[in-house]
């Protein structure tokens, strides 16, 4: 009876090692490559808004790097990488620079910055010669990827050049070739303005009227009668408004005095992301993402999002986490992409630049995807929109 | 005794058509239809967003994927009175049905799982994770390996059927969709939406060792998504629904070229054989028709209107 007893204890003794060795397995497999991903931002003020309708988001971006770093994760674990996100938010009005420095200082090689055009400048040049690899997740600046040509950055949003040519694209394709120009007073309106100048040279239309909207009263109250006046008097087929802030734009929609779409930053806007995007498996991230965040994905989400993923399949591809190969994988043509836009994405080698359908989004429907069918380019239809190789000015 | 059958088989099959069973997804119902005759015979209501189906191996089920209810619905072939339910977890939209025909195999999209379920039980024996977004699902005929495809990580996974553990993965193009073994189990079909190619894999290395682009000349790239994929009994022929592209490709399954594509309704999507593999049924969802294609001829002879968005299908001898 007692050797029986022992023998008893002896199995479960055998078993219970088996079980601890499977487990150790399981550890050691899970720790196998760590990739390390710092995310930089800073505490935005409240702007003034238009409306109370749309709340103050706090954590835009931050969200859309969590999502990409539990997706990494999971297919982590089949290949064998394992992503730690690490979070610096700078407080309002500390220095962005200091905060980078010592996230350079404690060996990150890979960045996803989601800062100001302003900001991100000094901070891609103090990391050029690190071995480092920024993803700009936030600006739309021309002037950074078609002057300055940071080599460490790669831009994860569209340029104001892509969207306008998106716009553009379609209002040929509407045959609205007479535009009107409303342009807001910051420096933002004045470059997506330019955007628009651009795109109008590039597919042939006309900009027939320019006025500047300069806030001298007060829209609440008068846009019933300001607009008409504003807009009296100019033969046009649509009004194209750039107002980045959103301080007048959805007060020209209806009130024009002849009734005319609205265009650009309101009414009919091009975005990388937007809450109406269905197509191409895009409900399941948006019902992902709004469980995980409990609201809508926003485009600096979006581009953290694509990002993470973009390290990962990196990651998993070539089973490193160096970042000189990674870097050169990216920006290679080997990279595909997955976007829910039914293209693969890739990078441009020139500037950095992600290439990538641009939405065209009314506030409740999708109106259209640019490239628009029939705009066609010798490499790919994703280069009509932006910057082309030709043009490019960087070296 | 095997000639008796044979013969009564053979009288059967003339005597009454096979039937094409259509899940509508937007008509939350079943379309029945005689192909030979190229009738919608009735509609009969089913469920919430009904997308998945497949017949039961001895012929007397329907198992139909009910979306927005959260479950397999099983449905008597002859009836079609629903005479049970699966716990299939969360949002199922496909399934694959082992070749015993006891067990079925689920995909639950938002939550990276597979769940095994056991038919006669009406039981969840397990649930496997798997990459992110888990869509195309397949059990080889040699019942040895259940395939996962992951939308999202680009990933296909093969699973021990027997330990129900996943034993490699296999990188393939973005947007993995459907796949599908060859009768031989030699093979894996694997279509990919965003690179609009067919991947075929050696089932004994994992590796991929054909990538076949599919492209038609006058059609932009975007609108080549490739998604169900079937391969005759004698691999002679596989064919691909091509989504948006509105065709069906037909590709030599020994050389791998394409042979051609076929015109069929608008975003075709999922494709069965008749039994006897002399016709096959294409689900067109935006043109609510289903084509019928002649496969000694490789040309479509029939579209037959169904109802709002057709997804599934599935044949009853």
């Amino acid at each position: 009876m007692n050797r029986f007893k022992y023998v008893i204890i002896g199995i479960t003794r055998f078993f219970l090692v088996l079980f601890c060795l499977n487990w150790l397995n399981i550890v050691v497999a899970a720790d196998k490559l760590t990739i390390n991903i710092a995310y930089l931002t800073q505490e935005k003020k409240v702007p003034a808004s238009l409306s109370n309708l749309d709340p103050f988001i706090t954590d835009k971006g931050l969200q859309g790097a969590a999502l990409a770093i539990k997706d990494n994760n999971t297919t982590g674990q089949f290949t064998g990488q394992k992503y730690i996100l690490k979070q610096v938010i700078v407080p309002l009005g500390a220095d962005v620079n200091q905060a980078f420095n010592k996230i350079a200082a404690e060996g990150n090689q890979f960045v996803v910055v989601n800062l100001s055009a302003k900001q991100l400048a000094p901070i891609a040049i103090s990391g050029k010669d690190k071995p480092m690899l920024l993803f700009d997740v936030a600006t739309r600046d021309d002037l950074l990827r078609q002057n300055q040509c940071h080599s460490n950055v790669l831009h994860m949003l569209p340029s104001r050049a892509m969207r306008a040519d998106a716009l553009a694209q379609y209002m040929l394709k509407k045959r609205w070739q007479k535009w009107f120009l409303v342009v807001g007073t910051t420096k933002q309106d004045q470059l997506f303005a330019e955007a628009i100048k651009r795109s109008a040279k590039r597919f042939g239309s006309k900009i027939i009227a320019e006025k500047s909207w300069d806030h001298s009263h007060d829209a609440r109250r008068t846009a019933q009668s300001e607009v008409p006046v504003f807009t009296q008097g100019v033969d046009y087929d649509v009004l194209v408004v750039a107002d980045e802030q959103g301080w007048f734009g959805e007060y020209l929609s209806y009130r024009t005095w002849k009734p005319r779409p609205v265009i650009g930053t309101q009414g009919l806007v091009p975005t990388s992301w937007h809450r109406t995007h269905e197509q191409w498996g895009a409900v399941q991230i948006q019902n992902r993402f709004k469980e995980q965040a409990g609201r809508w994905m926003e485009e600096e989400d979006y581009g953290a999002y694509l990002a993470i993923r973009a390290i990962g399949e990196a990651a998993t591809r070539l089973q490193s986490a160096e970042v000189k190969v990674i870097k050169e994988y990216l920006l290679s043509d080997q990279l595909a992409l997955q976007g829910y836009k039914g293209r693969s994405l890739s990078f441009r080698p020139w500037n950095g630049q992600l290439r990538q359908p641009v939405l065209l989004a009314a506030a409740r429907s999708l109106v259209s995807v640019a490239p628009l069918e029939g705009f066609l380019h010798p490499k790919t239809e994703l280069d009509t929109l932006g910057f082309d190789q030709p043009e490019t000015q960087c070296k | 005794m095997k000639k008796i059958i044979m013969t009564t088989l053979l009288l059967s099959s003339l005597a009454q058509a096979e039937t094409v069973f259509v899940t509508l997804e937007k008509d939350n119902a079943l379309a029945v239809v005689d192909p030979v005759e190229g009738k919608l015979i009735k509609t009969v209501n089913i469920g919430q967003r009904p997308r998945g189906i497949a017949l039961s191996r001895d012929q007397k089920h329907l198992y139909i994927a009910t979306s927005d209810d959260d479950t397999i619905k099983i449905v008597d072939a002859n009836t079609l009175s629903v005479v049970g339910q699966l716990p299939s977890g969360e949002d199922p939209e496909t399934f694959a049905l082992n070749p015993l025909g006891d067990t079925l195999y689920v995909s639950n999209e938002d939550d990276n799982l597979v769940t095994v379920i056991n038919i006669p039980k009406a039981l969840a024996l397990k649930k496997i994770p798997v990459g992110v977004e888990p869509e195309g699902i397949a059990v080889s005929p040699d019942n040895k390996w259940l395939i996962s495809a992951s939308e999202t990580t680009n990933m296909i996974h093969w699973i021990d059927t027997e330990s129900l553990t996943n034993i490699h993965n296999t990188l393939v193009d973005p947007r993995p969709r459907a796949a599908n073994f060859t009768s031989d189990s030699q093979q894996l079909w694997v279509t990919s939406e965003i690179a609009g190619t067919l991947m075929i894999l050696d089932s004994n290395t994992k590796d991929i060792i054909k990538n076949i682009p599919l492209e038609i000349s006058g059609v932009s790239k975007d609108k080549i998504q490739p998604v169900g994929v079937v391969i005759d009994k004698a691999r002679r022929w596989g064919y691909v629904a091509m989504g948006p592209a509105n065709r069906v490709a037909v590709i030599n399954a020994q050389t791998f070229e394409v042979e051609k594509y076929l015109l069929v309704g608008e975003r075709v999507w999922n494709l069965a054989f008749s039994p006897d593999q002399k016709r096959l049924y294409t689900t067109n969802g935006r043109s609510s028709d289903i084509s019928i294609i002649d496969l000694e001829k490789h040309k479509v002879v029939k579209s037959v209107k169904v109802g709002r968005f057709p997804w599934g299908v599935a044949v009853k001898p």
